[in-house]
């Protein structure tokens, strides 16, 4: 078995209101070194396969055509094996 | 007129808009998104609402609804395609549609009354409308700051795609009477063969005399003269 791990992240030339406003409350919360916050998605898969190509090309598609916008987003993807 | 209008799960206004066009005298019925047949109609409406509870991004799951499919296949072949509010988003996710809906740079869910300027009268659905005319049309959403990358957005002006845009009362496009945040106050556009309209406002919500403004009627009755005076 493998699991996906898939970061989604707004693209850096995308501005992200709720991480501005996040940074924000860290400030009033006295965190004056934080300069900026970007807010994403985390999302894992498991997969019944032990191939890694063949999961991470699985997981690619599955990003492209579902999981991520492109218009606005990246993403990365990390495989690692787990014990079923 | 033959009206189609999509009910996904979690779809709200769906029955608004069945009920505009079928007061209007046109022949509308609503279509389970996990039918297969269209009903030949003349225009297709994807409805405002949470579809799928916006789970992931709005509109991403229900452009994987079966009859998703149609709908595609029917603008392919030219056929009028509305989306308001949450069937916009769903028309950004299936491709139909250039660019995205993020969320209110202000962060709050909006509902309010906006005025609206046309940008054009050359589409199906502004035909009959004059370009600058205003209209007070109520917006509700939390997702509706429009974003294309630079190229996207001036292939959007150069073809004359952007049908309405967010102003004051007097007609004004300041920073001020954009409610989202959307790039050039962007409220609805049009497809490149203009087609498939997608606009953030509730044209359904101001369409009868029980409500407070009448000025999304105006969008209907374009759509009519445009069936009306044949293609």
């Amino acid at each position: 078995m493998l699991k996906a791990k898939i970061f989604v992240e707004l693209k850096p030339s995308v501005l992200d209101p709720q991480g501005k406003a996040v940074t924000n409350s860290l400030h009033n919360l006295g965190f004056k070194d934080v300069t900026q916050t970007r807010i994403g998605k985390y999302i894992e898969i498991v997969f019944d396969n032990s191939d890694k190509e063949d999961v991470s090309r699985q997981t690619t598609e599955i990003c492209d055509s579902l999981l991520a916008n492109l218009n606005t987003e990246n993403y990365h993807i990390e495989i690692e094996e787990i014990k079923s | 007129m033959k009206v189609s209008v999509i009910t996904f799960p979690g779809s709200n206004c769906d029955h608004d808009a069945h009920e505009v066009f079928r007061s209007r005298g046109h022949d509308a019925r609503l279509i389970w998104h996990k039918d297969h047949d269209l009903q030949e109609p003349d225009l297709v409406i994807l409805p405002g609402g949470f579809s799928y509870g916006d789970y992931l991004r709005s509109g991403a799951l229900a452009r994987f609804s079966p009859i998703m499919n149609e709908v595609i296949a029917f603008a392919q072949k030219s056929g009028l395609v509305m989306g308001i509010c949450n069937g916009f988003q769903i028309l950004t996710e299936a491709g139909l549609l250039p660019g995205t809906l993020m969320m209110n740079s202000g962060l709050h869910f909006l509902c309010k009354h906006q005025t609206l300027r046309v940008e054009s009268s050359d589409s199906p659905f502004t035909k009959s409308l004059e370009v600058g005319s205003l209209l007070d049309v109520p917006i509700a959403h939390k997702e509706g700051n429009y974003f294309i990358d630079s190229e996207g957005l001036k292939a959007l002006q150069d073809n004359d795609q952007i049908l309405f845009r967010y102003c004051d009362p007097q007609g004004n496009l300041t920073p001020e009477a954009n409610p989202n945040g959307s790039l050039d106050n962007i409220a609805g556009i049009v497809n490149i063969g203009r087609n498939v309209l997608g606009m953030m406002p509730h044209p359904e919500r101001s369409a009868t005399e029980s409500v407070y403004s009448q000025d999304g009627s105006q969008i209907f009755q374009a759509i009519e003269s445009f069936f009306d005076g044949g293609n």
